[in-house]
């Protein structure tokens, strides 16, 4: 993995790049890709605090909405890597502190990391499914409509008689009303 | 939830995050540093001999210090708001305030005989200074913290302090216009202390409201 780690750091500011420009299939792409790393961070992190590995999906997702909602902290003309291993040690110290972990066991050099593809458990209980469950209903309906159901922006504004502006923003709200309820889960 | 689900919603919202966070940055501080500079007008003013203050050695030394500590902890602010944020000669840059105000400490002790000191260094305007710098430093502590909301800063205590500072640095010039006790024992003191307050609050409220 030492060989390729340089070649997806190029490909992750470029994915980064495109998507920033619009294009939702490579976002999309890095995201899944970004997820990988970061699992393998949180799970070598909670093995090594002795917490189980249960919910490391939820650092996960933690991580990824945060890496979306400050994506314009990113300097573009520095390395993706090692800005998303900045806010993954944010959210992994942060998960473990708000697990009780007393001791932080020094994370992994995010670069050196060997992505993990997430588990088939469906995760059903998890964090963002209950914080998600407390969001204004018209939000709700359509976070679920576009992660769960896959369907898509302009499906959703038809669905529910809305512009597809309209969906958007929703999203957007529902999207940092998101983040905020998970600080507030933090002590 | 999946997180591929979970990702698909992240990825369908590509509106951009509203205007950069430069430029949001920048309006903070000048409208912070404006309603601080209308305020300081509206309360007090510069000292009525200003026209003969400036241009004396004490009283010019005052803003050297004082812009000293504004610029590079502005900039800092502003670097501490990625969460990858590494300060390489900006490190170097805020001790220039330190060594600054130190160096005058030391001329005065040199050019001023020692049963002068504790007069110059107590003034007359000590409540004045500690009051009217925090004060002053609200406006633009409060943008600026405001701003920074959109940041990623991996601390948000040490984010929220350097806020402060450039806080307390614009204050603190405004107010130098209106002190008439120059000395520099004086401004090592109190003008110190003043800052030391709005770094504290600085650093209490960033730890609140710049977490992510």
């Amino acid at each position: 993995m030492g060989e390729s780690g340089s070649q997806s750091e190029e490909d992750w500011a470029v994915q980064m790049r495109a998507a920033l420009a619009g294009d939702e299939a490579a976002y999309r792409r890095l995201l899944d890709e970004i997820g990988r790393s970061v699992r393998a961070m949180a799970r070598g992190a909670f093995a090594r605090s002795r917490l189980g590995g249960a919910d490391v999906e939820d650092v996960v997702q933690e991580t990824l909405l945060a890496i979306h909602l400050k994506r314009d902290t990113w300097d573009g003309s520095m390395k993706l890597a090692p800005w998303v291993g900045a806010i993954a040690r944010h959210k992994v110290v942060d998960a473990l502190r708000r697990r009780g972990a007393r001791q932080f066991a020094p994370i992994d050099d995010f670069e050196a990391l060997i992505p993990a593809p997430e588990g088939d458990d469906p995760h059903d209980l998890s964090d963002a499914d209950r914080l998600i469950g407390q969001l204004p209903p018209r939000q709700q309906d359509i976070v679920r409509s576009i992660s769960l159901k896959g369907q898509s922006i302009a499906d959703t504004a038809k669905r529910l008689s809305m512009s597809e502006g309209a969906v958007r923003v929703a999203l957007h709200r529902a999207l940092k009303a998101l983040a905020e309820a998970w600080r507030r889960t933090s002590p | 939830m999946k997180t591929a689900d979970f990702i698909a919603a992240l990825a369908a919202d590509p509106s951009p995050p509203g205007p950069p966070l430069s430029r949001r940055f920048l309006i903070a501080l000048a409208a912070g540093a404006l309603i601080s500079a209308c305020a300081f007008l509206a309360m007090v003013g510069p000292r009525h001999d200003i026209a003969r203050a400036i241009g004396t050695m004490r009283f010019d030394w005052k803003f050297v210090d004082t812009i000293a500590l504004a610029a590079p902890t502005g900039l800092t602010a502003w670097r501490l708001l990625r969460p990858d944020a590494e300060l390489g000669w900006l490190a170097a840059a805020l001790a220039a305030p330190i060594v600054l105000l130190g160096g005058s400490v030391i001329m005065e002790l040199m050019m001023v005989p020692s049963d002068l000191w504790l007069a110059r260094l107590i003034g007359s305007n000590a409540v004045h200074c500690l009051t009217l710098i925090p004060l002053l430093s609200i406006a633009p502590l409060a943008a600026l913290l405001l701003a920074m909301r959109a940041g990623a800063p991996a601390s948000p205590a040490l984010a929220g302090a350097a806020a402060g500072l450039v806080s307390a640095g614009i204050a603190a010039t405004l107010y130098a216009t209106n002190c008439t006790d120059d000395s520099p024992l004086f401004v090592a003191t109190w003008y110190t202390l003043a800052t030391a307050i709005v770094v504290g609050a600085g650093a209490l409220a960033g730890r609140k409201v710049l977490r992510w």
